[in-house]
């Protein structure tokens, strides 16, 4: 090893700086490609804070500007005057809680009997919940806004988040999650006396925490999302979520490019938070989804 | 035999919520929903048995004929999707430091509601808005462009912003469909000498073929049923250049509670959408 000391001189060239330089080097096409692409999914995004944290009058510019100009709050606190913004809040975050406690319950209580019993109906009953994801869903838009009048429920929370409670893919989702966990287990339980129920909620579920939380952050961001459902149902701008609240700030104020583009960024914010925190979660949760 | 039958029972109780929601919510829409559109129906009167006139006015019906159309043109979202999804999976697909800025990034579409993104469109199609602004920049227009206002264009700056919003989906699929893809394969073909060109089209595309039939016909059944992007950012205009079929049963049951032919209408949207699949299943499934 010694007789060659000069190869392993530090020179500059076997310097890591330069080898991490090289790296990168050798990535930048890769990295090019990457940039451009993410400038086309993200442009419109930073746009729009742009124009949100701009308080001077002209929102359009020429060339289109990148940071803002006079920065400032001003807008976001006229979105507060103008709009019952705190009430929007507090209606997306009861729907949002809402999906997500009752999909938790009425998945996982679905997917127990299917995942760990044997009983008459059961290969049927599975397959028409699996039928749910082929049957043709457009149609229910409609008869469901028809069935939630029917049932008063018109412009109530009940009918935004009731329709979407049972849902095949957290039924599948929590099914499989339970299969997973030793028969023995169960079986233990039984003969230390515990009945279904208490197997299902002590046992069951808190073993199951890692599917529980990939459905609660998947139904968590379609609930919060959702924006024909609810504009369909609920008739009363004081039941709003923010999702439907923005697209009416965006009819009043269609004009003041500024002021809309900040009730589109406080509605943004919150799932984009939970999304930046989760984002690994999330994405495996999703892969785990669809597989 | 007591034992067995009280156990069918409990399963069943298990059952019940999600057995009466899924009744109520998903059979029961298909099943009445198939009924009524074949008959005269405004919700506050009863149905009236009408036979095929929802139908036959519905072919009559120029505007839905157009929707028709519409509707098929909007199919050609579903090739630019795969291409530049597979091509964001591709590049995603390593560790490279950075890289989970990028799936975020190309993700961000995904999780932002419609409305906002309706808004946010809106934004950056205008005369004076960021797409005109950096083309004029560019030097390669000289009048600003009317995307939303022009009906010649309009349908395709529509059908764009999906391509926009589910590209991070369609990501997130593929990137799955490739880590599933084992490392050896390609060890072995670089040590035959295959190139990275080589290695993308003897490789990864054909091991991949499960995956792009997959997503081909979720984003076949997505484009047939496009709605939410017309609905928040034209309202089928202008001059009726951007109604979809969907959006025409939209206008024709919520908003005019004419509901038989609103449910003819996705009635003819659930024919196609399920022919659609059933010829990606017979033509594309790899053997």
């Amino acid at each position: 090893m010694s007789l060659a000391p000069s190869k392993r001189r530090p020179t500059l060239a076997g310097s890591r700086v330069l080898r991490r330089a090289r790296r990168a080097a050798r990535h930048l096409p890769h990295y090019l490609a990457l940039t451009a692409l993410a400038i086309l999914t993200v442009y419109p995004f930073w746009w729009t804070l742009v124009t949100a944290l701009s308080t001077s009058g002209d929102v359009y510019s020429f060339p289109p500007r990148l940071w803002p100009t006079e920065p400032g709050l001003q807008n976001f606190v006229e979105v507060f005057q103008t709009i019952k913004l705190v009430l929007f809040y507090k209606n997306s975050i009861l729907i949002s809680a809402a999906s997500v406690v009752g999909t938790l319950l009425i998945c996982s209580l679905a997917a127990y009997p299917l995942a760990t019993m044997q009983f008459p109906g059961r290969k049927l009953v599975f397959g028409a919940i699996v039928a749910t994801l082929i049957l043709p869903a457009e149609i229910n838009f409609l008869v469901n806004f028809i069935t939630i009048a029917k049932l008063q429920l018109a412009d109530t929370l009940a009918g935004v988040v009731l329709p979407g409670l049972a849902g095949a893919v957290g039924i599948f989702l929590m099914k499989q999650a339970f299969e997973a966990v030793p028969r023995d287990l169960i079986d233990a339980a039984r003969i230390d006396g515990a009945n279904e129920w208490q197997i299902f909620w002590r046992v069951m579920l808190p073993l199951t925490k890692p599917a529980l939380g990939a459905l609660a952050i998947l139904t968590l961001v379609s609930a919060w999302n959702q924006y024909i459902w609810p504009a369909v149902v609920l008739t009363s701008p004081d039941k709003f979520p923010l999702s439907v609240g923005v697209s009416y700030l965006a009819g009043t104020f269609g004009s003041k490019t500024s002021v809309v583009a900040a009730g589109a960024v406080l509605t943004v914010l919150p799932i984009l938070i939970v999304f930046l925190f989760t984002q690994r979660f999330f994405l495996r949760g999703f892969e785990g989804a669809v597989k | 035999m007591a034992k067995s039958r009280r156990s069918t029972l409990s399963a069943y109780l298990f059952l019940a919520p999600a057995i009466v929601l899924l009744l109520v919510f998903a059979f029961w829409p298909v099943g009445f929903g198939s009924y009524i559109a074949f008959t005269h129906y405004n919700v506050i009167e009863p149905p009236q048995w009408v036979g095929l006139d929802n139908f036959r006015e519905l072919f009559a019906d120029e505007l839905f004929l157009s929707a028709l159309r519409n509707s098929a043109l909007y199919l050609l979202v579903v090739p630019a999707i795969q291409v530049l999804a597979i091509l964001l999976a591709v590049l995603v697909n390593n560790n490279l430091p950075g890289i989970r800025f990028f799936r975020a990034a190309y993700y961000l579409p995904v999780v932002t509601t419609v409305s906002v993104i309706g808004v946010i469109w809106n934004f950056m199609y205008t005369d004076a808005g960021a797409l005109n602004a950096t083309l004029r920049w560019l030097h390669l227009i000289n009048e600003p462009i009317g995307f939303l206002s022009d009906d010649r264009i309009a349908l395709f700056a529509v059908m764009f912003v999906t391509i926009w919003r589910g590209l991070g989906w369609y990501m997130v699929l593929y990137l799955a469909g490739l880590q599933s893809i084992s490392a050896e394969v390609y060890e072995a073909a670089i040590l035959d000498g295959a190139n990275a060109w080589q290695r993308f089209w003897r490789i990864t595309v054909p091991l991949l073929l499960p995956t792009i039939l997959l997503c081909s016909i979720m984003s076949m059944l997505a484009a047939t049923k496009a709605f939410e992007e017309v609905q928040i950012m034209t309202q089928g205009g202008p001059f009726q250049s951007t109604f979809t079929a969907l959006y025409y049963a939209y206008e024709f049951g919520i908003k005019t509670l004419n509901f038989g032919r609103a449910l003819a209408a996705s009635l003819v949207v659930s024919s196609l959408c399920m022919a659609l699949a059933w010829l990606n299943f017979r033509y594309l499934q790899p053997k």
